[in-house]
């Protein structure tokens, strides 16, 4: 049979609880909903191999966002998160994380995930944030997904692999009755009927172009093509903050965390071309990322991550893990370029932009049970938008989605939807097929994502915006109009692109709707350049509403844990002062 | 309009002295998350089909018999 040849078919299955995406929080969201009811179906869609899928792909070197007892408090954590966001933050979703987080660690220590422990038999934390201690070293980091994939089997849940989501379907009351999919391999198309839906679909990482040029050269997966933030759109449900942009500080043109929070404990520490330190806190803020910028254009760049000062032997320690799990090909991208960490410093750049909550704070909107705007529909991981959630967020918000979406599949009924729904998908999924000329997915994507960083990346100008909605609408047409896939593969691009283009117009209409200044460089708009507390302390909430893009203002819910007025604005003084 | 063939070198090489498709091994093909790795119908052998790579390494990893090579893309190199 020819490469992916395309088969033309339609099947239909049903189950409790559908869970859509097994990187990180979709295996764990399964899991814990297959627990919850073992008598229940559940079953885990993955347009990957949940083997090897998600940004924890090849495992993580640690947690980020450890809230354990004895180095943090639940209130510290939910202080820090609410001030590292400008106070924009539901706290109780953050506070409920702080206070489950650690159960979920002692639990994956029993899935035989190992953390680091001093002599003392107590977890070794060190500390990266400005105020607090959260980040926990993965000895046997690699191991994470191996791990995880033995306990689905073990809870026998079904796994259907290669099937990308394409969209939801809902009944006329509203409520969530099931999602369409199409096999990545033979364009074969199944809908999944269910009494609750879980998204875990990670990042929008496509959004932007990374500077290399390399369309998969992404700092998140990249498969993670925003898919997740465009279903939810057109689902109905509410999406939070999008223009709460995800950039991240990375080693240039491997476009790879180096790792500071890896480092940072060990000594190292970010410096620009003087080998002076110019940020207080290595933690991935805007504020932090907004002098990270300054600095590569103020003619002190380029930015590097230093660590030669420090002894050979601590070198050969972080050179151990930042080698061998997460990213293993920084060793050979160094080696390759002949850099040697003992006597060179590591180049480091800032990435394309995207959407993530995991790093940042633009995601669907969740409360704190994972439930979106949609009855039935849940939430959880980098596309939910629990801000600063991370891996362990995924893991624990992961749990919470299960566990809630099984006790609604257990008092719910089937809800029916339209066919007609059904039917329309599948002749907007097969159209690129049923083209005899026409422009190839990978050059709309390319165009699209040139566009997003000409226009539409930091700092953002009105003026730009409006012309690179136009120049985007135009890349829509081609796309809607004249894209051609000639196998399978291709369909599967062609599908991501649409995402794609959707996350663009979100990215560009959230931004236009935020009349302000926010959160360091992910939100900078030189028009309208002062954090304006008076009218913007909001959420922003955008979602499709009789079929047009529409944003509203979301009141931040009254904090659990008080701000005091001198701390609010710690995070706004990350450049370290001159002194005499 | 028209396509044209792009050439481009691929990060992935697979010895295929090494490779044991034609035993029935789909292991990397099965693990890749771009899913750009395939079983050639002319050598029976695994191979990159496709340039959309991460650079991630599940394919490496989990040859059974080391057979798969990942390097950096050019593009990044
Ligand atoms: C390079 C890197 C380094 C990081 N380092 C750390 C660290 O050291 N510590 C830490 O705590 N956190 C770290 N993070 C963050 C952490 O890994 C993420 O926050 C977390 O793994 C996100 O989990 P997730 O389940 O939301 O997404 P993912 O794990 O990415 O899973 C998303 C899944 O959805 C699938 N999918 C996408 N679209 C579809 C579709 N249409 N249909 C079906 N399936 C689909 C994807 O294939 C993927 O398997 C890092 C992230 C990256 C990218
Ligand atoms: S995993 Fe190794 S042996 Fe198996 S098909 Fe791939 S290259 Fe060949
Ligand atoms: S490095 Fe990753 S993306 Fe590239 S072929 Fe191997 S598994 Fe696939």
């Amino acid at each position: 049979m020819a490469l992916d040849q395309i088969v033309d078919g339609l099947s239909e299955v049903s189950c409790d609880v559908l869970v859509i995406g097994g990187g990180t929080a979709g295996p764990m969201a399964a899991l814990k909903a297959k627990l919850k009811n073992p008598k229940a179906n559940v079953v885990l869609l993955e347009k990957a191999n949940v083997k090897r899928s998600g940004a924890i792909s090849m495992g993580m070197d640690g947690l980020n966002n450890a809230v354990i007892p004895g180095y943090a408090t639940p209130e510290q954590y939910t202080k820090e998160i609410t001030i590292a966001n400008d106070g924009i933050v539901d706290q109780k979703a953050v506070y409920k994380y702080a206070q489950n987080c650690y159960s979920i660690i002692e639990e994956l220590d029993s899935f035989g995930i190992r953390f680091l422990k001093n002599e003392n038999g107590d977890y070794a934390v060190k500390k990266v944030h400005h105020i607090g201690t959260y980040v926990l070293p993965m000895p046997n980091g690699e191991t994470v997904k191996k791990a995880l994939y033995r306990q689905l089997r073990r809870a026998r849940i079904l796994i259907s692999n290669r099937y990308m989501a394409t969209r939801l379907l809902k009944s006329a009351d509203g409520r969530i009755a099931g999602a369409v999919s199409v096999n990545t391999r033979t364009a074969e198309m199944l809908v999944i009927k269910a009494k609750a839906v879980i998204l875990c679909m990670g990042a929008a990482g496509r959004l932007g172009l990374p500077t290399s040029g390399y369309m998969f050269g992404t700092y998140e997966n990249a498969a993670n093509s925003g898919d997740g933030y465009a279903m939810a759109y057109h689902a109905g449900a509410a999406l939070a903050n999008l223009e709460c942009f995800q950039i991240n500080p990375l080693i240039k043109d491997y476009n790879g965390p180096a790792c500071a929070y890896v480092a940072g404990p060990f000594g190292a520490y970010t410096a620009n071309n003087e080998g002076s330190r110019f940020i207080e806190c290595d933690y991935w803020s805007g504020q932090m990322m907004l002098e990270f910028y300054n600095e590569l254009l103020s003619g002190k760049g380029p930015v590097f991550l230093q660590l030669k000062h420090l002894h050979p032997d601590t070198i050969s320690e972080i050179e151990s893990t930042l080698h061998k799990v997460e990213r293993p090909t920084r060793g050979l991208f160094q080696q390759g370029r002949g850099v040697d960490y003992r006597s060179e410093s590591i180049e480091m750049h800032i990435s394309e932009i995207g959407f993530c909550s995991g790093h940042s704070a633009s995601g669907v909107f969740v409360d704190d049970n994972a439930r979106t705007t949609v009855p039935g529909l849940y939430a959880a991981g980098d596309m939910a938008s629990v801000p600063h959630n991370y891996m362990l967020g995924a893991f624990t918000n992961g749990s919470v989605a299960g566990i809630d979406a099984m006790e609604f599949a257990d008092s719910h009924d089937f809800a029916e939807f339209d066919v007609a729904d059904v039917a329309v998908e599948r002749d907007r999924v097969m159209a690129p097929t049923k083209r005899e000329d026409g422009i190839p997915p990978n050059q709309i994507e390319y165009k699209t994502r040139r566009l997003v960083n000409d226009y539409l990346q930091p700092p953002k100008v009105t003026r730009k915006y409006e012309l690179g909605m136009r120049r985007l609408a135009e890349a829509r047409e081609d796309m809607q109009e004249r894209m051609i896939a000639r196998n399978a593969h291709e369909l599967l691009r062609a599908l991501e692109v649409q995402s794609i283009m959707d996350c663009a117009d979100m990215a560009a209409h959230a931004s236009l709707y935020r009349e302000e200044s926010r959160w360091g460089l992910y939100h900078w708009r030189t028009d309208f350049p002062e954090k304006d507390n008076e009218n913007w302390f909001c959420h922003t909430l955008l979602s499709k509403r009789d079929g047009k893009m529409t944003s509203e203002k979301r009141a931040v819910e009254p904090y659990v844990v008080p701000i005091a007025d001198d701390e609010k604005d710690l995070y706004d003084k990350q450049r370290i002062r001159a002194t005499a | 309009m028209p396509l044209a063939s792009f050439q481009t070198s691929v990060p992935v090489v697979v010895d295929d002295a090494k490779c044991i498709a034609d035993k029935g091994c789909t292991v990397c093909v099965d693990v890749c998350p771009l899913d750009v790795l395939r079983i050639s119908d002319m050598t029976n052998k695994a191979y990159m089909a496709y340039d959309e790579c991460w650079y991630c390494m599940p394919c490496e990893a989990d040859c059974p018999t080391g057979a798969v090579t990942v390097n950096i893309p050019y593009l990044l190199r």
